[in-house]
């Protein structure tokens, strides 16, 4: 049986995580919570730890510091990964948590720059993961920047935009040119689409590919070990999924 | 000392105008203290969301008790966007000091240490920076050239939050919660409601004594079974997420808010 869109996008994210050590995700992210979860799993078999905390999660989450210890890790350059999202992001890798149209008197207002003002700048590779491919998501200028994609020489600066992925396309980001590059384009999509849809402009990789199949013991793991695990955060959106299997 | 009280008598001491310290959705609500608050007749709060605001938050906002609202996000989680939130920030009905979490975690710790600020890094760049004249970019004293933020001291004057436990002497069990030991730390007091008041000592144990804020930053405490409803509160029972989802709902419109309103101030315990 094929993987569905969101099997695949599981697979996608644990395939950018490859190499990290300790991965943190944040409240409200089924999909990057699994792909770590499969990340963790997929390296196990390689004899290779990969340490995860999910922010929500009573079982996968060792903090016994409250709320401040992921920020500390992080500033301290214990944290390897992490995921943002945004109501825009713009092709400069800027990401506005906060709202649209002028701010304070936003509209529509979303729910707040969360720990971006600090995370963004520090965890070496984040994610930035948005389901929603689409002009009012990608726009040419965010309209208020909860945390910047790069940074003027001199300022500290450990972390920052590393890969952007969504629901049509892959895309990894060029910190020195300050743009995205699209490396992967889900199936069922083509380039004219992704330009359609995707309000900022954006480099093609030489590499550029159909997002692959997961493999069918990665499929096996996300069926079985990774919604397994997931329920324990996730439990509704653990059935949807298996619902549609 | 800290006193016994009832949970009308303890959302009583909230006065007008007050700092009030409030934790994220997870880490213990004191959810049941919010429709006495209300009905009591506190306003212009100014509320410090530890990191981030949920449910009560948004009831506050919506019956027009706030101020200022500080905080890093409100959200209701799963259920979505905080509608009266929202709302009131179109309209420009409360004032907005957008920050981030580790900004807020920082500012309280500048308050428990006594100290004026705490420098942080990220935030350079930002819009978020740029809408808060009162945090400071500085140079750091050791290292020529090396901008960094410094976040002043949040002192509020209250931290209201529900725990699982007390003991006799005033002693609250917080276990690895430690943001709400933060909150009180940095608060002149706070006021909690718990699950249940036990008769020994909880520092008579190290292994609960590890997780105790100690009675000399608790002002009051009230006993109220299920006192963070519908949200869950760690090792005792589960969200209600169904009665989270109702309320984002039912607030979408301001008519839907106000029904749900009666219907809570009727109900505070949701038991």
């Amino acid at each position: 049986m094929s993987a569905s869109d969101r099997e695949r996008l599981i697979a996608t994210v644990a395939d950018v995580l490859d190499g990290v050590g300790h991965v943190a995700v944040g409240a409200s992210s089924p999909i990057p919570a699994a792909g770590a979860m499969l990340r963790r799993a997929l390296d196990e078999r390689r004899g290779r730890a990969v340490r995860i905390s999910i922010l929500g999660s009573a079982r996968h989450n060792f903090f016994t510091n409250g709320s401040a210890e992921l920020f500390d890790c992080a500033a301290q350059g214990r944290i390897d990964a992490f995921f943002l999202g945004g109501g825009q992001i713009d092709g400069e890798g800027n990401i506005n948590l906060v709202g649209a149209g002028d701010y304070p008197r936003s509209s529509p207002r979303w729910p707040g720059s969360f720990g971006s003002g600090l995370l963004y700048y520090v965890v070496p590779r984040v994610i930035l993961f948005r389901e929603e491919h689409s002009p009012r998501v990608f726009v040419d200028k965010v309209d208020f920047v909860s945390a910047a994609g790069t940074s003027a020489p001199g300022v500290h600066r450990t972390g920052g935009p590393y890969a952007l992925v969504t629901g049509l396309a892959r895309f990894r980001f060029d910190r020195e040119r300050r743009r995205f590059v699209l490396s992967e384009i889900h199936p069922e999509h083509g380039l004219d689409d992704i330009r359609d849809r995707t309000g900022f402009e954006f480099d093609c990789a030489q590499d550029l590919r159909a997002t692959p199949e997961p493999d069918k013991e990665t499929l096996a793991l996300i069926r079985g070990r990774v919604f397994d695990e997931l329920a324990d955060a996730y439990p509704q959106f653990v059935e949807m999924l298996r619902g549609s299997e | 000392m800290t006193d016994f009280v009832s949970l009308e008598a303890l959302s009583a001491r909230v006065p007008n105008g007050a700092v009030v310290a409030l934790p994220a959705d997870y880490a213990g609500v004191a959810m049941a203290a919010t429709a006495p608050l209300i009905a009591g007749g506190a306003r212009d709060l100014h509320l410090v969301c530890v990191p981030t605001g949920g449910l009560q938050v948004d009831l506050l906002i919506g019956a027009g008790r706030v101020r200022l609202l500080e905080t890093s996000a409100v959200t209701l989680g799963e259920a979505g966007g905080a509608p009266a939130f929202g709302r009131a920030v179109r309209d420009g009905a409360i004032a907005l000091l957008d920050a981030t979490c580790p900004a807020i975690l920082s500012g309280l710790t500048a308050a428990q240490k006594g100290v004026p600020f705490i420098p942080m890094r990220g935030l350079i760049g930002s819009d978020l920076l740029r809408m808060r004249p009162d945090w400071r970019v500085i140079e750091n004293p050791f290292t020529a050239g090396d901008a960094i933020v410094a976040i002043p001291a949040i002192r509020p004057d209250i931290a209201l939050f529900h725990a699982a436990e007390a003991d006799r002497d005033g002693n609250v069990w917080i276990g690895r919660r430690r943001e709400l030991a933060l909150m009180a730390y940095a608060a002149q007091t706070s006021l909690v409601t718990v699950e249940r008041i036990r008769d020994t000592s909880l520092l008579d144990d190290e292994v609960t004594a590890a997780g105790v804020l100690p009675a000399l930053y608790v002002g009051a405490i009230a006993h109220v079974p299920k006192g963070a409803s519908p949200y869950g509160l760690w090792g005792e029972y589960p969200a209600d997420t169904a009665e989270i989802a109702r309320y984002a709902e039912a607030a979408r419109s301001e008519a839907g808010f106000a029904a749900y309103l009666d219907r809570f101030l009727g109900a505070p315990a949701f038991a």
